[in-house]
């Protein structure tokens, strides 16, 4: 974290908006509010920069070039990869690059879920899960058998602690499955705490933590929160879309079988058999997102300049008073954690008698962008027991001048859907 | 989008209700994506569609466009039904209705064509109720159908 005292006077909310280009349009003649972060977030001027940069002066295809454009392609992109890995303390040698965080959490399932797991074990996960990180249990069950068990949640919507411990306590949970911070619950989870746990039960259990939107919202140190697998994806901490990473134990990625086979994973085939690549080459198939990694590791400088500190610390104040904006409007209810200390910038919100997709389509009118739906997280919303809701989530570059057009469309889609 | 023709259906839904004497065939629709819900009754009588209600949770989209439906194809023979709702659905795919008339307040979701995210809304109705009419062709009572 050194760099965080570069720029330590570089004012986070509306004075980053400039570095947005997106964020200076308008829609429907109102300025664009983006309160959709947690779905995807905007990107800086200086990622676009990195990956037009590449595109018009060196490219060409990484690895193995012995030429001048193809070892400046390969710099950029394993550039990347070290920034990244610093990012969120992880060895750089288990950083592997995937189209997405759904594809690091199915490089898993495939390659050790499906291939250690059998109807001996118990696979523990949570009900507040994004489909990413449950559909590819339930698909591995169906051909493995073993045990899948959920974590139930606390009224408030925070894990229930002591159920886990009872889920744990036969000692055959042999996988752990959690998410860092919920997608609609905005809950920021003890996944140092739960790891232990885990392992105190069953000293053979490996953890994945779906860090997705943890990542861009708050400091992360995988190996602090002595996890196996840390799966994070670039379009939602200001980098490209096409870019995810799987961050693993180097160890545990030389154990498994590879996922996706082809070029760049070998080291040498042979009319009967290949022999793999060393990792984390092993588990990049194929020419890689090259521009969009590049894109990420500017991505990452632009974000320790700021500081993941003042970051989360910028969404900690602004979320709390996101939540009074939304309960200043009769009728709104908020799911998860009331207190800032215990959740991320992602409110989930339900409006009395209006749908959310009407909710959504009327903050369009107003130039408010959030998201509505069930959020790829049914078992959730059926927990919740709701058909979908509206989600407000916040980035850097949102500020309390984004909450007044909010409660103004909401307090519109009240009066004008009243029955 | 949201004109007053729809605004005043979904205020003032018509045909609403979870209940029809002589019910000859229920079906039930879901949008599982919007979180959309519908039950719909039809009795029939003389091959004429002598009532149809609907009842259900959803966007206003949905529950409007649902009782638009309903007054336009009240009273119809079960083939002119059948073909207003493929007039119908063929608008909401971008296409001019052949049937403007007949379409009566459905003509007024045109606009929500420009929406792809809540075509399905509009049509959740239409859809329920053709298969509504091929579900009592076919010999049943009840059917349910679940949109992708």
């Amino acid at each position: 974290m050194s760099a965080t005292t570069t720029r330590t006077a570089t004012a986070l909310g509306a004075a980053r908006r400039v570095d947005f280009p997106t964020l200076s349009r308008t829609v429907h003649g109102r300025r664009l509010v983006y309160l959709d972060s947690g779905a995807s977030s905007q990107t800086p001027q200086v990622v676009m920069d990195t990956m037009d940069d590449y595109y018009s002066r060196f490219r060409s295809n990484v690895h193995r070039g012995v030429y001048q454009l193809a070892e400046e392609a390969t710099d950029l992109f394993e550039r990347g990869r070290s920034r990244m890995a610093t990012f969120i303390d992880t060895p750089v040698e288990g950083l592997v690059f995937t189209k997405n965080s759904t594809e690091a959490m199915n490089l898993v399932a495939w390659s050790w879920v499906r291939t250690r797991l059998g109807p001996d074990d118990a696979l523990l996960t949570t009900r507040m899960e994004h489909h990413a990180n449950f559909v590819p249990y339930l698909h591995a069950q169906q051909d493995r058998g073993f045990d899948l068990r959920t974590i139930p949640l606390t009224p408030d919507g925070r894990l229930d602690h002591d159920v886990a411990r009872e889920l744990l306590a036969d000692g055959k949970v042999t996988f752990l499955a959690l998410v860092h911070v919920s997608n609609v619950l905005g809950t920021i989870n003890d996944v140092a705490a739960l790891a232990e746990m885990a392992r105190d039960a069953n000293p053979d259990c490996r953890v994945l933590v779906d860090g997705s939107q943890a990542v861009p919202q708050m400091p992360v140190s995988v190996r602090d929160l002595g996890v196996d697998f840390y799966a994070a994806t670039g379009h939602k901490m200001c980098g490209p879309t096409g870019v995810g990473m799987l961050a693993a134990r180097p160890e545990l990625l030389e154990e498994m079988p590879p996922f996706l086979t082809g070029g760049e994973m070998i080291l040498d085939v042979t009319l009967d058999g290949f022999t793999t690549n060393e990792v984390p080459h092993k588990f990049e198939a194929g020419t890689p997102m090259i521009a969009e990694v590049g894109g990420l590791g500017t991505a990452v400088d632009y974000l320790t300049d700021l500081g993941m500190d003042r970051v989360r610390a910028h969404e900690h104040e602004l979320v709390g008073e996101l939540i009074d904006a939304l309960l200043s409007v009769e009728g709104v209810t908020v799911h998860g954690p009331m207190d800032p200390d215990l959740r991320g910038g992602a409110v989930s919100f339900e409006l009395a008698g209006v749908h959310p997709h009407d909710v959504g389509a009327m903050l369009d009118q107003h130039g408010v962008a959030i998201r509505v739906g069930h959020h790829c997280a049914k078992p959730l919303m059926r927990e919740l027991g709701v058909n979908a809701t509206a989600r407000a989530s916040l980035g850097l570059y949102n500020d309390r001048d984004d909450l007044g057009p909010l409660v103004e469309g909401l307090e519109r889609a009240r009066t004008f859907f009243a029955r | 989008m949201y004109q007053d023709i729809i605004l005043d259906h979904y205020r003032k839904p018509h045909n609403r209700a979870g209940e029809l004497e002589g019910t000859d065939a229920k079906v039930h629709h879901s949008n599982p994506l919007c979180g959309d819900e519908m039950d719909l009754r039809i009795r029939v009588v003389d091959d004429h569609l002598d009532a149809v209600v609907f009842d259900g949770d959803g966007c206003s989209i949905s529950q409007a466009s649902a009782s638009a439906m309903t007054q336009a194809v009240t009273g119809r023979e079960l083939d002119d039904v059948l073909d207003l709702s493929e007039n119908f659905r063929m608008m909401m795919h971008g296409d001019d209705p052949e049937r403007l008339d007949d379409l009566e307040d459905g003509i007024a979701f045109q606009g929500v064509a420009k929406f792809p995210v809540r075509v399905k809304c509009a049509l959740l109705g239409w859809m329920a109720v053709k298969d509504a009419i091929e579900t009592y062709r076919g010999g049943d009572a009840a059917h349910a159908v679940t949109h992708e």
